[in-house]
């Protein structure tokens, strides 16, 4: 497999790392000169030096022939930049860009991006985990297909306490698979299941009804 | 009509104040809070301080009720990711972009941005200008 990496710094180099110890063909693009050799030195894959941005370095790159072209610089317009020319110019089959603004993932998968990596919401996931105020966690994203798996913890006060789960206006796509009681015990829920202050129940449901779910369970 | 100008540099405080002077409503976005000051003292259009790729921020220049946006900054990538959000997010009807780089401009015209290239544009007017054509002819966009 042939992965670019765009954008030679830490992320890049400790990407550009792993895929070499795992005897993939790499190749970093880096704008900086002294960088470059610094990273061709220590990590003993190919690296080139320019605008990962301009389609003639993409070209002299071998763009044409990457299955993946991952970027990673600190500017999301740039890592956008890279990943739609190598989708639009040189028919990569995968690209994957990391941002930095959260809220810039509507936009690179509007624009074809296929993969997006968010470090800050990354963390900002783990914070949500330990502040018991935050009553909606996300455990995971199907993006694809615009479905996430959040987990809520019913808090005291919650409209939802000790009503059942069908006069709660769950909207259609929403549904409760489990609800975790007490820490340790499991309930597959139904229409009838009323909920209790300390409950986590685990919800699926569209990114477009997290929002109405979060209401519903907060207030 | 109400347009956002992302980008306070020569191009976008020119083209503000030239709009201004037409009647249209202008809002001008810069992250450098510096570059206001080439709109001049008497400027009466509104100004925002932030980047143009930012939806909270174009948000305050009023992106939602703006009838064009035109993203005039010296960086080719900051522009065509500020107008694909304004087109795309916002579906605002008339989006600008200048690109300088014409092998970039050539692959965002392809997918049907709006662009304006003016490393393209002034090296014709300057070849036509000394070839003895003057400089009257149309603008290469």
């Amino acid at each position: 497999m042939y992965v670019i990496v765009v954008g030679g710094g830490k992320v890049g180099y400790y990407l550009a790392k792993s895929l070499g110890e795992e005897k993939q063909e790499v190749l970093i693009i880096e704008q900086d000169a002294q960088r470059c050799r610094a990273l061709s030195d220590e990590l003993g894959v190919n690296v080139m030096q320019g605008d990962g941005c301009e389609a003639s370095t993409m070209e002299e790159a071998g763009m044409g022939r990457a299955d993946v072209v991952v970027a990673v610089t600190g500017d999301d317009e740039d890592n956008l930049v890279v990943c739609q020319v190598a989708k639009q110019k040189f028919n990569v089959a995968r690209t994957v860009a990391r941002l930095n603004n959260p809220k810039n993932e509507k936009i690179f998968r509007k624009l074809g991006i296929d993969v997006t990596v968010s470090s800050t919401e990354l963390i900002l996931s783990q914070i949500e985990r330990v502040i018991p105020a935050q009553p909606l966690v996300h455990l995971l994203s199907l993006r694809n297909v615009g479905v996430s798996f959040v987990e809520l913890e019913v808090l005291p006060g919650s409209p939802a306490e000790g009503r059942p789960l069908r006069e709660l206006g769950i909207p259609d796509d929403c549904i409760f698979p489990l609800v975790i009681r007490g820490g340790d015990q499991a309930i597959i829920p139904y229409g009838d299941t009323e909920l209790q202050v300390g409950d986590h129940v685990v919800a699926v449901t569209s990114e477009a009804s997290a929002d109405t779910l979060r209401r519903i369970l907060r207030g | 009509m109400r347009v956002v100008i992302v980008g306070c540099g020569r191009v976008g405080a020119q083209l503000a104040r030239l709009l201004l002077a037409d009647g249209h409503q202008v809002t001008v976005v810069d992250k450098d809070s510096a570059s206001f000051g080439r709109l001049g003292s008497d400027f009466a259009g509104e100004v925002v301080l932030g980047t143009g790729i930012d939806e909270d921020v174009l948000l305050r220049a009023g992106i939602e009720e703006a009838a064009a946006l035109v993203a005039v900054t010296s960086g080719d990538n900051t522009n065509v990711m500020a107008a694909q959000v304004a087109k795309e997010i916002f579906g605002v009807p008339k989006v600008i972009c200048r690109v300088d780089d014409p092998l970039r401009e050539e692959i965002y015209r392809s997918l049907g941005l709006e662009t304006i290239c003016a490393t393209v544009w002034q090296a014709n007017h300057i070849r036509e200008s000394l070839e003895g054509r003057g400089a009257g002819g149309e603008p290469c966009m």
